[in-house]
């Protein structure tokens, strides 16, 4: 009924779903969505080191976002610039470098849209075993360190004076960003990355009296986002990253919807 | 009262200096097990940073804290709870611990904010708010309780209450308690030892001791005293042995 490249994608699209889905909730909660634009800009680099060395493109984004984020902490302890204007340099110079890389690679043909859009075509059997294996660790890992960090999302000092220890969830959390970013890169495209993480995550907000809601709801519009959004790349012959994105952009706003009916309600 | 006198946390002149500045410095302190320690001074004098310490919030201090327990609940000075977290007073209550129903139940009744349980942190007033992160610090049932300006935004009479409260949870749990207030005359009947700081230990003894010394009525200016004679007026039925203050 299908081809397989698109029961691949459609596979690929779920597995990262069930990922974005929690963790979106924590970039909204914690105002992450500008750190996850500046690892997913570094992921390009990331992915011409795998080309010019013949890594494994996950694992190759995935160290290199690691170190953006390493360079970050370490730049706000030693600079007295503020934290957005370090996220720009990063995020800005890291994309100029890894464009000016591929300049270079000129023995290999680049599909650069498929890097930054996304490209179902380009899902192989070996990049499922990626996404389902990574998620799988992801989201174990998410749930030994939920009960830390999201005590200290909602305050830092009650986390640390109860003994959790958020500091080194903190951490973890910010690797976990680096891996979710390595294993969607070929699907979302790395421009829109933060976009899989957000949008679900904000309708979700819009839908949810409680944090178990809210996560629900975000792994629900993630995975329609993907569904929709990859039958209408095949139907419409458009980029799956931008297809997915704007199929969130949809039932976001038809979330609006259902908080203008409460505000109704309560008047 | 109970005569267990298990030591919770311990300041051995302990400090805490930010961009150059002390903070607080030479303080030393203990928290005893059924004990309730009550730190006074005016704004600014490093309360809630002597909490902090004994917290181990602050890491990179002068002296040295001993912590004796893990088992803490913290009611925090200023909280603000952003919009962009969906948190019910419920799923407030299991922050940092997993907690059965019942403990939940417990500590909203202790408080008087049951019929919260399932409202929006962020539609609470003041004192609602207080009372919740009051229920929530004693619901998991701690060895040691800090509490920074525990009854901020609640009204007089709610506050008397919840000071007797506060008696009675150190009473029925046997827990240490460090408390800090503004006030002292609030807090007299509820209190085992009181320390006044001003950015280090300017006195500290039992809450007559401290009502009657010199360099506290400095601090406090002369309404410190006539408290004190308020105090004395009204509570002719408290009896003070060993330095402790009973109630009969």
């Amino acid at each position: 009924m299908f081809d397989d490249f698109f029961i691949r994608a459609l596979i690929a699209g779920i597995g990262i779903a069930l990922v974005t889905g929690p963790l979106g909730c924590f970039v909204v909660w914690r105002r992450l969505s500008y750190f996850g634009d500046t690892l997913s800009h570094s992921a390009l680099l990331g992915v011409t080191l795998a080309y010019s060395f013949e890594l494994n493109i996950a694992l190759s984004v995935f160290l290199i976002s690691s170190a953006v984020a390493l360079i970050l902490i370490q730049l706000q302890k030693k600079t007295n610039l503020p934290g957005d204007a370090l996220l720009g340099l990063l995020a800005h110079s890291s994309l100029a470098v890894g464009l000016v890389v591929i300049g270079f690679l000129t023995f290999i043909r680049f599909d650069i849209m498929g890097l930054l859009f996304g490209d179902i075509l380009a899902v192989t059997t070996n990049d499922l075993i990626i996404i389902w294996l990574g998620g799988a660790i992801i989201l174990l890992v998410l749930k030994l360190i939920w009960k830390p960090l999201f005590a200290s999302t909602v305050n830092y000092e009650l986390a640390e004076a109860e003994g959790l220890n958020p500091d080194r969830a903190k951490a973890a959390f910010t690797i976990l960003m680096a891996a979710i970013i390595a294993i969607s890169i070929k699907m979302v495209g790395l421009l829109l990355i933060t976009g899989m993480l957000i949008i679900p995550a904000a309708m979700a907000r819009n839908i949810s009296d409680s944090p178990r809601k809210m996560v629900f709801f975000s792994v629900i519009g993630g995975l329609l986002s993907v569904i929709i959004g990859l039958f209408s790349s095949l139907e419409f012959n458009t980029a799956s990253g931008p297809s997915i994105i704007a199929a969130s952009l949809f039932l976001f706003i038809l979330s609006l919807l259902k908080i203008k009916q409460s505000i109704q309600l309560k008047n | 009262m109970s005569s267990n006198n298990k030591t919770l946390v311990q300041l051995n002149n302990a400090g805490f200096r930010q961009n150059g500045k002390w903070l607080v410095e030479g303080v030393s302190l203990k928290v005893e097990k059924g004990k309730i320690v009550t730190l006074i001074g005016p704004n600014g004098s490093g309360k809630s940073t002597t909490a902090k310490i004994a917290l181990g919030i602050y890491k990179n201090i002068e002296g040295n804290v001993e912590k004796y327990t893990n088992k803490i609940g913290y009611v925090p000075q200023k909280i603000s709870i952003d919009w962009t977290l969906p948190l019910r007073v419920y799923d407030f209550m299991l922050l940092t611990e997993n907690i059965n129903d019942d403990a939940i139940d417990e500590a909203l009744n202790l408080t008087g904010v049951i019929h919260l349980k399932n409202k929006n942190l962020g539609n609470l007033s003041g004192g609602e708010f207080q009372r919740v992160l009051i229920a929530r610090a004693i619901s998991k049932k701690p060895e040691l309780l800090v509490l920074d300006e525990p009854v901020q935004g609640v009204d007089y009479t709610g506050e008397i209450a919840l000071y007797e409260l506060i008696k009675k949870i150190s009473d029925t749990l046997n827990c240490g308690i460090l408390l800090i207030s503004h006030d002292l005359h609030t807090v007299m009947t509820a209190t085992d030892h009181v320390v006044c700081l001003n950015g280090h230990v300017c006195c500290s003894g039992s809450p007559l001791d401290v009502a009657r010394n010199n360099e506290y009525k400095t601090l406090f200016g002369e309404q410190a005293s006539q408290i004190l004679s308020v105090y004395e007026h009204n509570h002719d039925h408290v009896h003070s042995d060993e330095g402790h203050i009973k109630k009969n």
